[in-house]
Parts: structure tokens; sequence; C-alpha cells
């Protein structure tokens, strides 16, 4: 644990000293380089905005709406059949869209199951493993204008479920 | 989405509520970017430092196995080569923050190799597909919420995350690879 917090405190200002002193030494000048790279900054922000207002928008809305608790208890009786905890559900449905609604959902989990329980492990692992699908591919794609994204959302969402099954498996076999 | 929230909200009569989340959604997205202003700044300016010390060119040659393996269709030593890899570093470590301006100029770089402008070309598709299976190795954020969560032991995830992280990304490469026929 001591060894994970200290890799995770010191990761960043090693990782940016690193870069700075290495550069120094191979006789770059630091400073107008820098300023040079940040200035590209405002234009990416920029650029993907509206892409990430488009997402936000319809991520809102859907969640409001209640669509997901819709689509949640239609999987329920699946995730049952498979053996796959349902609790852990509304973890896969947003995990792909949000990633803070969705450490809210495992904030809840732990709440309700308390954090060392089996329910608690498994939303840990899948959230841990797992990325933000639909926010990825919006800013990448929307940054340089790509419409036809092809199979790079089925592909996502299998990797996805892939995933959560690996993390229910895992668990089971570790802590089961 | 949005079609289906507003249909939805009109069958719960609670349309107006969804509007409001739009609109919020709106603006939070719009101050993110402000954010971002100011980190993609700071992370661009390294990296410029970076490829114009070598390093990037360094970290690329030492990764250059699998890059070569997951972007046949990149040229061995292409810019994009290298901002994947930074991307790809800055992932693993769990520096989110970092990886997204590097993925962002890693896709423009690709964008030149594309003949198809509006179209994803192979190595965008992998790179993306990747990119949303994490490929982190110590899942700071979550061992964090566990810690103040009151665990007992916020760490033991650790092990079973990078299993399934494993999982996943395979899984990930495996169908870009096999979807990239029909698609």
């Amino acid at each position: 644990m001591d060894v994970i917090d200290a890799i995770s405190k010191y990761l960043l200002p090693l990782f940016i000293s690193i870069i700075l002193i290495y550069g120094h030494m191979k006789g770059v000048d630091v400073y107008s380089t820098f300023i040079e790279g940040a200035r590209e900054g405002l234009s990416t922000a920029i650029r993907i905005m509206p892409y990430l207002v488009a997402m936000s928008v319809a991520i809102g809305m859907f969640r409001t709406s209640g669509a997901m608790d819709i689509l949640i208890s239609a999987l329920t009786p699946l995730s049952k059949l498979v053996g796959f905890p349902p609790e852990i559900l509304p973890l896969v449905v947003m995990r792909p869209i949000s990633g803070m609604a969705s450490l809210g959902i495992v904030t809840e989990l732990f709440n309700i199951y308390g954090v060392d329980s089996f329910i608690g492990r498994v939303a840990s692992t899948a959230m841990g493993s797992s990325e933000t699908i639909l926010y990825t591919l919006s800013i990448y794609f929307g940054s340089i204008g790509i419409k036809d994204i092809r199979y790079t959302l089925i592909a996502g969402f299998i990797a996805e479920i892939v995933g959560f099954i690996a993390a229910v498996a895992i668990c089971n076999f570790m802590f089961g | 989405m949005i079609i289906i929230g507003v249909f939805l909200g009109l069958l719960n009569g609670n349309v107006d509520q969804v509007v409001q989340s739009g609109m919020d959604g709106a603006v939070q997205a719009v101050e993110l970017c402000l954010g971002f202003i100011g980190i993609y700044s700071m992370w661009l300016g390294l990296m410029e430092i970076a490829q114009r010390s070598g390093l990037i060119e360094e970290l690329s040659k030492k990764m250059s196995g699998i890059l070569n393996f997951l972007f046949p269709d990149v040229p061995k030593g292409h810019p994009a080569m290298g901002a994947m890899a930074m991307n790809m570093t800055a992932n693993m470590f769990g520096l989110g923050n970092a990886a997204t301006p590097f993925g962002i100029k890693a896709m423009e770089h690709l964008q030149e190799l594309n003949r198809k402008k509006g179209r994803a070309t192979d190595a965008m598709c992998m790179f993306l597909v990747i990119n949303g299976s994490s490929v982190q190795l110590i899942p700071a954020t979550i061992i964090a919420i566990r810690s103040s969560a009151g665990s007992s032991n916020p760490s033991e995830i650790v092990g079973t995350t990078l299993i399934a992280t494993i999982c996943s990304t395979v899984t990930a490469i495996i169908s870009a690879k096999v979807l990239r026929r029909w698609m």
C-alpha cells in the first residue's frame, strides 16, 4: 500500500522532471520550446469543445429521462441467467458514457454493500479496468473531423463487457 | 440519445428536467474545456521539449515492437508513433490529463497519412480501441476512493484490476484486428 501510494504521489513530478532535465541536457532551450508547444493548447481545447458539449447534453438528457433504468431492467434477467451480479449493471451501462457518473455509482455501491464486500471489490476492479469509451471516441475523432468511425464503438463495447465479466470471474477466484 | 431522452421525458412528464440537464451538461462541458486549455497547454509544451530532446524518439524505439505490431500501416519513425507512444505511456501510469493532448496530437499525425479524410484508418481505430480499454497499471483514483470509503485494504484490487485490464485490452486488440475486415 505504501509503495503504491508513493508511486502515485511521485510519478507526476518525476515524469515532468525527466522531460525537463533530459531536454536541458540535450541542449534544448526548455523555456521557449515549452512556449511554442503550449501555444497549441488553446486551439486543441477549443476544437474539441463542440464535441464535448454535444456529448454532455446528450448524456445529461439521457440520464435524467430514466432511459438508464429501462435499460438496466431489460438487462437484469440476462445478467441473472449468466451469473453476473445484477447490482453491477448500472455501472456496466454508465461506465462507457460518463466517468464522473460511474464513479458516483461505485461510491453508491460502496455505501450499500460495503467497500470490502464482493460487490464492492467487483465494482472497484471493473471501474479501474475500463474507460469512458464514448467520451474518448467523440473527442479524438472529433478533433480531426472523422465522421465514419467504423467498428470502434462495437469493439470498445465488446472489450468493456469482457473486462466486466473478467472482473467478476477474477474477484470470485481471488476473494470468493 | 437526445431523442430518447425527450421521448421518455414526455412519457414520464419530466421533460422540463430532461431539457434542464441537457443545458447543465452544455455549461459543464464548456467549463471543462476552459480547464483543458491550461492543462493541454502545459502538456503540449512539455511534449514539445520531449520531442526536440529526442526523448519521444527513444520511447518509441523502446516500444517499437508493440507499435509496429499494432500499427503496421504507419511508417516506422513517423511522428504519429512518437505521439502514440507518449499517449500510451501516460495512460499506463494513469496520467489521463497528459494522455489526451498526446492522443489528439497522435490523431492529427495519423490524419496526415489518411487518404479518405472523413473515414477512420485502421491505425486510428486500433489506437482508439486500445485507449478505450484502459491500459492503466495502477488504478490510483479507485484506490483513493476505496481508502476514503474506509476499506481495510484499499489496494487489494490492484492485482484483479490488472488482470481484468489485460483481458479487456487483449479483447479490444483482437476485436479491432478481426472487425477491420468487414467494417
